[in-house]
């Protein structure tokens, strides 16, 4: 490419990009380059995808408007930004699914080839916005992007078509050039993913190029911007999504473990890719069935768990509702179970692909009878592998089902990881029974536990001299036969309720850099970010807050409710009405101030602080 | 299986457990004739699994003394599936009903069927539900007068036959509570079946569907309602063989017809590994309401790969391309795709 002519260049320390177009147009994976061309760079970065629900929606309509948010900076970031500095917006569908998002002074940079007449009408624009006045107030760069893609392409021997899908890599190339960004994995990706087809090698190279030269030439540009690496720990990185680190924390607790996994999954959004990615990892000793539906998915994890495996399940909230009698089970057999429930907006189908934690009412009580189980939230998108060991620890060791609620703003938002040694992660190793454990030597008791687990044996079938029968019914103490006894079934109900408080969890760390604030904002799962971020907003404005933010929510940490009483005034954000503020308020007396938010949409950090703000200053 | 014959016996198999089905109950016939074969299977009695559902017949496992789960209802096709695919080494064996795998479980019943996992499925159909006190079920005859349905039941019936062979099973019998030797034939060819082994068993509920199947047991009737198939033989039945069963030209299904008054090369030859499923399928329709040319015996044997097979043969094939160890393989999967340092 050609050399950088003397434009002048801005540093800057953090930028907000959003990519937004067509389903067609190939704005996740032009985000997706775009992302590891910074990483690469050394940026933080935190990014966070929003596509439609429908498949193909209709092209050139609001509904079809996909989009990709990528915030990185030169610092340590915590959320993929709140509102975009830059919107690239390939048609008029795209402008205008996303301006009422876009802050003042934004810059937007327009493909003007799609504002025709018709295209315009068939969003509702009665006349061109880049010429109506619309778009005052914003920095606005017209660029004739599929003509001019189809011009670099002129000479290549590839349909009209194939030419014009290329696009996406000119608007890649613009946006690498205008922030300065390493482009050979871009190149490299391109003749990746087309080696079958070296002509569209040819054509998005080119497409991406002449974008790169666009911006370099073009005066429109007359600033080229550049983010410094951040400083981070040394390592080595990638970047991840929630629900990619997720299946590869499954696979770590393979390792770890030794046991085989079987993970049962029925597709649903936004869970499914947990099964795509297990589904490649065989060679780890993973075997994944896709089943005929919810209920099955979870029959056949409990079914390998009972022979010794670790058996897994993944859905979305829809699909834990029919697992409920399945989990239920797995209570009163005591076996091991992960069932990882990907929340999204309910009820009902409410909305797949947005964002929510209104399943924590369900995890923690949607059984019948008294049916506790353990559950676990991870805070970030890198925090869902280290959730899925910490799932499986539980699981393994105490013998019950785990609950694991991620979100749909987690699991498709990604972050750079700094990857573990994998000796250091933790031993998962578990032993089965072999031998009988009845004083007499010679019989086999079940359901004898463990004293400090409380755990009951792991006796799986193949071994000599421990045939025993487990089954729904109430069992008796020890023995594990069928028992009616009232006295027993108070026994076992309060055990089984003692075996999950016996569960040990690290205590919850409070951050409260300045020892003196009288407000703790406590939170769990993904809504860490923007929590973090709002908090350190406020820090940097002299107004002190602390911050803890549970992982575990069933059994909760130790300390938690001596931390809750050192606080004067306790606020609990959550993507739901106050599920988590219910049950603290329950258990601990405490008279939380609960926080809302239910728009299928992640907390921003700027509302999170000021309404933080208020109770700061008020407390 | 090992080489060298175990010596179990019938009482190695009764768990220490009082059994509690009705006295006079089909179930306890039932039970006997698989304590009394699984010696034959001559697999060590902890590699063999008992799973259930929720029914009368679910109660099985608790009478059998191997590795067994009551599980809940219907679902034990699913639980069951988990078990065989990650443990090839044991002798999995499904215990359910009518209500249980039809009703309730249908789809698992189904799919475990289609998928041909290594299950030998055993269906007591009653056609009542027992355990919760005398409803029709999904096998009950239209028109079954029942507590739930006083004035009649306006529900067609399954046959759990021609159902397991809709859905493509690759071994479908049924045998009778009562006839001990059929019985453990029929468990013997199913036990020898890799895939699954679908086995309807008509069960005898004498409190609240009595005689549902005394057409096919008694010696009036007997000899005119059964029809015994047996591989390689021409279908023929009655005292003294006068009846046979021949698939009449241009016909979609088959036809009793006298024997006496067939030529010979018109009687069908029963062949259970005939692939397509029409002609088992066809054998399945015989039965008239009042049972009358009921077949019982192995109707369908093919091979097909099991799903267990399937599964396990991709991970092993994708295991035998390991080089490192596990940790090692981690640890390069942990680093791929686009990576960075940071020094
Ligand atoms: S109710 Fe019927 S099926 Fe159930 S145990 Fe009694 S007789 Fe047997």
């Amino acid at each position: 490419m050609a050399k950088d002519m003397a434009k002048k260049v801005q540093q800057l320390d953090q930028v907000v990009i959003r990519f937004a177009g067509d389903s067609g147009d190939g704005m996740q994976l032009t985000g997706d380059r775009f992302t590891s061309e910074t990483a690469q760079l050394g940026n933080d970065i935190s990014t966070l995808p929003n596509f439609p629900a429908e498949i193909r929606a209709p092209a050139g309509t609001l509904p079809g408007v996909s989009s990709f948010q990528i915030h990185f900076a030169d610092t340590d970031i915590l959320t993929p930004g709140d509102a975009p500095d830059v919107l690239v917006a390939m048609n008029p569908a795209a402008l205008k699914a996303n301006l009422s998002e876009l802050p003042g002074g934004a810059q937007v940079i327009v493909n003007t080839d799609e504002f025709s007449r018709r295209n315009l009408a068939r969003v509702g624009y009665p006349d061109n916005p880049l010429e109506d006045g619309t778009l005052d107030g914003y920095v606005v760069h017209p660029v004739a992007l599929t003509s001019m893609t189809l011009g670099a392409l002129a000479e290549l021997d590839i349909s009209k078509k194939d030419a014009e899908r290329a696009k996406n890599m000119f608007a890649l190339g613009m946006l690498s050039w205008l922030y300065s960004r390493p482009y050979e994995s871009t190149i490299a990706f391109l003749e990746r993913k087309f080696a079958k087809r070296p002509d569209l090698v040819a054509a998005n190279i080119a497409a991406f190029k002449a974008g790169w030269n666009f911006g370099e030439t073009t005066e429109d540009f007359a600033v080229r911007y550049e983010v410094k690496p951040a400083r981070m720990p040394a390592g080595s990185y990638r970047n991840v999504t929630g629900n990619t680190a997720l299946a590869l924390g499954i696979v770590a607790a393979r390792v770890r473990s030794g046991r085989p996994v079987v993970l049962g999954a029925y597709p649903i959004t936004p869970a499914s890719d947990i099964l795509h990615e297990l589904s490649k990892h065989k060679r780890f000793g993973v075997t994944t069935v896709q089943a005929e539906d919810e209920i099955a998915a979870v029959g056949v994890a409990l079914g390998a768990s009972y022979g010794g495996a670790l058996g897994v399940t993944s859905t979305s909230g829809p699909g834990v509702a029919l697992k409920g009698e399945t989990i239920s089970l797995a209570v009163a057999l005591e076996l091991p179970l992960v069932v990882i429930d990907v929340q999204r907006a309910g009820p009902s189908t409410g909305m797949p692909t947005k964002t929510e934690q209104a399943d924590l009412n369900m995890a923690l009580f949607g059984r019948h009878g008294e049916a506790p189980v353990a559950v676990i939230a991870p805070k970030s998108p890198v925090d869902c592998f280290y959730a899925a060991l910490e799932a499986a620890r539980i699981a393994l060791t105490y013998r019950t089902p785990v609950l694991l609620l991620s979100d749909g703003y987690i699991a498709n938002g990604s972050e750079p990881w700094l990857l573990p040694d994998v000796d250091e992660l933790p031993d998962l190793r578990v032993e089965f029974a072999t031998a009988p454990n009845g004083a007499d030597g010679t019989t086999f008791l079940p359901y004898l536990r463990d004293p400090v687990t409380l755990a009951r044996p792991w006796a799986i079938p193949g071994t000599p001299g421990l045939e025993h029968r487990i089954g729904g019914l109430e069992k008796a103490d020890q023995t594990g036969d069928i028992s009616y006894d009232p006295t027993n079934h108070d026994f076992m109900v309060r055990t089984r309720a003692a075996r999950i408080e016996a569960i040990e969890v690290p205590d919850v760390e409070v951050e409260d850099p300045d020892g003196d604030a009288a407000v703790l904002v406590l939170g769990w799962g993904s809504t860490y970010g923007p929590i973090g971020a709002a908090v350190r907003a406020l820090r940097q404005r002299g107004l002190p807050i602390a911050q803890a933010h549970l992982r575990h929510l069933n059994p909760f940490p130790g300390n938690l409710g001596a931390v809750l009483k050192r606080y004067e005034k306790v606020v609990i954000p959550e993507m739901n009405l106050g599920q988590l503020a219910h049950v603290i308020r329950g258990r601990y007396l405490v008279d939380a101030i609960s926080y809302n938010q239910v728009r299928g949409l992640p907390f921003t950090a700027v509302e999170l602080e000021s309404m933080l703000e208020e109770v700061v200053k008020n407390a | 299986m090992p080489e060298t014959p175990l010596k179990l016996t019938l009482k190695d198999f009764k768990s220490d457990q009082e059994v509690r089905w009705c006295p006079g109950c089909g179930d306890y016939a039932i039970l006997a004739a698989v304590q009394a074969f699984m010696p034959e299977l001559n697999i060590p009695r902890e590699r063999i699994v008992f799973i259930s559902g929720i029914g009368c017949s679910s109660r099985f496992p608790y009478y059998m003394n191997t590795y067994g789960m009551h599980s809940i209802h219907g679902r034990a096709p699913a639980i069951a599936t988990g078990l065989s695919i990650s443990r090839p080494d044991l002798s999995v064996w499904v215990v359910t009903g009518d209500g249980d795998a039809l009703s309730i479980g249908g789809n698992h019943l189904i799919h475990v069927l289609r998928r041909n996992v290594n299950l030998k499925i055993l269906l007591f159909n009653n056609r009542i539900y027992g355990l919760t006190k005398g409803q029709y079920s999904p096998t009950s005859e239209l028109g079954k007068v029942t507590k739930s349905t006083p004035v009649g039941s306006a529900d067609s019936p399954f046959n759990p036959l021609s159902l397991a062979l809709g859905a493509d099973a690759t071994f479908v019998a049924r045998t009778l509570d009562t006839d001990r030797r059929h019985l453990q034939s029929v468990l013997r060819a199913a036990a020898d079946h890799n895939g699954s082994a679908f086995i309807e068993i008509y069960q005898n509920c004498n409190i609240f569907n009595d005689g549902a199947f005394d057409p096919l047991k008694e010696p009036e009737t007997r000899d005119d309602y059964l029809i015994r198939l047996e591989h390689g033989e021409p279908i023929t039945f009655g005292a003294d063989r006068q009846w046979c069963v021949v698939h009449p030209p241009g016909a979609f299904g088959l036809e009793v017809q006298r024997t006496a008054e067939t030529p010979a090369d018109h009687i069908l030859v029963h062949d259970a590994t005939v692939p397509e499923p029409a002609y088992a399928f066809a054998l399945s329709r015989l039965p008239d309401l009042d049972l009358r040319h009921t077949p019982i015996g192995v109707f369908r044997k093919v091979d097909r790969p099991s799903y267990d097979d399937l599964v396990r043969g991709q991970i092993e094939s994708a295991q035998s391309k390991l080089t490192g160890t596990p940790e090692e393989e981690l640890a390069g999967l942990l680093n791929s795709g686009d990576t960075w340092s940071i020094a």
